[in-house]
């Protein structure tokens, strides 16, 4: 009798579950569709699923109009150059705080994690401002440089719980067996920290990739990434659904694709650490 | 050779004494348990043995040599971890060859040396397995097996057992005991247990507090315990107390009698009181008493004794089985 229970409850809870994503991914799906649809199709009403004419006429104007690949290579260099310098500076920050912990570091991880409480357009101006003064606006090296500062604390506070993981005493068991600290690093903990590096870059590169705030606010064109050329296609001549559809297609294409491929690391990477 | 000696070593955490000033002389090939209450510094002791702590102050030498300032690498020990420590990304082969690679032996000896020590602890079918794919007691061994293909001077088990369900843990405490036997090297092993002292040392060094109360053979401390915290931790059911006007009549602040140092009558005797819980295992009998003057006390007769809950009993201390203690704490 329980276990009936228990599996009416299963049934229900899956089903809710199915739900829910159904409707989270409903936008994307839409956005999907729309983008093969002809302008017409796209604001026909009422809305046609499946059966409009399939058309890649929307891919081929924004491709023609904008230059999709310049904006791609921006994005790709500005989610993966901010993810690698970040991991320059987080992984010796991280791995000190975790192996070396001193009076303060809970407090200084603490301090790192509240200016990501803070709304990023309070300091927009003074940054603008200093862009402006060296010469940085719209350039790579800019938000390059901003993303990566603006990701820091996730890097920091990601790869200090992962190295937290990674118990002391087998540290010690390595110098115990004679290893010197390169074959510590090398032996022992560089295999048990690359997963969670792994993870932890990842999710930057995808955070990176996503971030518009600071991209759109910092670049025009030379630097614009992927996040720029969409709303690009958005307001001022007028709304064209199709052609918007299709430029964000090909903008989430290639992190969803990403994203698809590394599903374990990811979630590994979303949980922080907490569950192995 | 394997002998230790600490002089006058000294441990202080930020401004915490942990271990306040400890001499201890550990000869080559015995067997020596530091016991004591968790938290008391064993754990310490053992790691500024091994060099993974810095001593504060005193000097720490192996067969002779002064090692205080040597990292671990280079004293000639082995530790066994409490958690094991085994190395999770490598193969149960890889994990006790390691030491080996490190000190960069050549392949054909190597594997030698890995076979004889699988061979030793019946890990043979299991060294192409991660420790991830292993039972409790099939990583101590790889532990262990990792520790004896060095061939160290000595070896230091941190609570090695601690992590293993009750059974186990007996026959893991026969099985290193086994092994000292057959290796004959000397042995530093830490555990909170006076069982696992009793039955497995040569030599019992009782620490309280980062202080050696005592140090002597198993029977050394249980027949004749320098102090009333050595009186007490040692044996099992511990050592019953008795303070106020009985132990004055014997000219004592407090007196000691073991549970199984009691005779007992149902007519009468020196201590009356009435049976609270009675524990009959068969073997033994568990008696937990209380005495008319309030005193809680336990006593263990052997086999089976016809007494129950509630039945007035009178208790005897055996002749000779009196420990007393004055104030201090200090055996009489
Ligand atoms: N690295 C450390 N920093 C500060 N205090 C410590 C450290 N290691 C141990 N201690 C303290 O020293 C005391 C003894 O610890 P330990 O040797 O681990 O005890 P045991 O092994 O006997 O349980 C404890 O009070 C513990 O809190
Ligand atoms: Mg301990």
């Amino acid at each position: 009798m329980a276990r009936k229970v228990s599996t009416t409850r299963k049934a229900v809870m899956t089903a809710l579950a199915w739900g829910i994503a159904i409707v989270i991914f409903f936008p994307i799906l839409w956005t999907i569709l729309t983008s093969f649809k002809t302008e017409a199709d796209a604001i026909a009403s009422p809305p046609r699923f499946l059966d409009f004419d399939w058309t890649l006429q929307s891919y081929a104007e924004v491709q023609s109009r904008s230059n999709y690949f310049s904006h791609f290579l921006n994005s790709v260099i500005i989610a993966l150059g901010s993810t690698a310098v970040g991991l320059l500076v987080a992984i010796p920050a991280a791995w000190s705080m975790a192996f070396q912990p001193a009076r303060r570091t809970r407090d200084v991880l603490m301090w790192m994690l509240s200016t990501k409480m803070m709304p990023a357009v309070g300091v927009l101006i003074p940054i603008y401002i200093l862009f402006q003064r060296f010469g940085l606006l719209d350039s790579r090296v800019g938000v390059l440089v901003v993303l990566m500062l603006i990701n820091l604390p996730i890097i920091v506070w990601m790869l200090y719980t992962y190295f937290r993981e990674i118990p002391a005493e087998i540290l010690e068991a390595a110098r115990m067996d004679g290893a010197r600290l390169w074959d510590e690093i090398r032996h022992v903990l560089a295999p048990m920290a690359v997963p969670g590096i792994a993870s932890t870059a990842l999710l930057n590169v995808i955070l990176a990739w996503n971030e518009a705030f600071w991209t759109l606010n910092l670049t025009t064109a030379n630097a614009a990434p992927l996040t720029t050329f969409i709303a690009g296609y958005s307001s001022p001549e007028g709304l064209f659904y199709a052609k918007l559809s299709a430029a964000s297609t090909m903008a989430i294409a290639p992190i969803l694709i990403l994203g698809w491929f590394s599903q374990k690391q990811l979630v590994r990477g979303l949980t922080f650490g907490a569950v192995k | 050779m394997g002998s230790i000696t600490l002089q006058g070593v000294r441990k202080v955490f930020g401004d915490v004494e942990v271990i306040p000033g400890a001499d201890l002389q550990i000869e080559n090939g015995e067997f020596v348990v530091f016991v004591g209450p968790s938290g008391c510094g064993k754990s310490t002791l053992l790691r500024l043995i091994a060099g993974l702590e810095d001593v504060t102050s005193g000097r720490v030498l192996i067969d002779g040599r002064d090692v205080t300032q040597a990292p671990p690498a280079r004293r000639g020990l082995a530790m066994v971890f409490q958690s094991y420590a085994l190395y999770p990304h490598m193969t149960v082969r890889k994990n006790i060859s390691f030491p080996l690679r490190m000190a960069g032996m050549d392949a054909a000896e190597q594997a030698r040396r890995v076979d004889h020590a699988a061979g030793i602890l019946n890990l043979t079918p299991y060294l192409d397995r991660r420790p991830g794919q292993l039972s409790g007691g099939q990583r101590q061994r790889v532990a262990i097996g990792r520790a004896i293909v060095r061939e160290p001077s000595a070896f230091l088990f941190d609570e090695p057992l601690s992590n293993l369900d009750a059974a186990l843990r007996v026959n893991m405490r026969v099985e290193i005991s086994e092994l000292h036997n057959k290796l004959k090297t000397t042995m530093v092993y830490v555990t909170h247990d006076q069982v696992e002292a009793m039955t497995m040392a040569d030599k019992i060094v009782v620490l309280r507090a980062g202080r050696v109360e005592q140090v002597g053979s198993p029977l050394d401390l249980y027949r004749s315990p320098a102090n009333r915290f050595v009186a007490g931790f040692i044996g099992s059911p511990n050592m019953n107390f008795i303070e106020g006007e009985a132990a004055a009549r014997m000219g004592a602040h407090a007196i000691g009698v073991r549970p199984e140092h009691w005779n007992l009558s149902t007519t009468d005797g020196a201590f009356a009181g009435r049976v609270g819980v009675a524990e009959h295992l068969g073997s033994d009998t568990f008696l937990h008493v209380d005495l008319d003057g309030g005193t809680h006390v336990i006593a263990r007769a052997a086999g089976e004794i016809p007494v129950d809950h509630g039945d007035r009993i009178w208790l005897t201390p055996q002749d000779g089985r009196i420990y007393r203690f004055g104030a201090d704490g200090l055996a009489a």
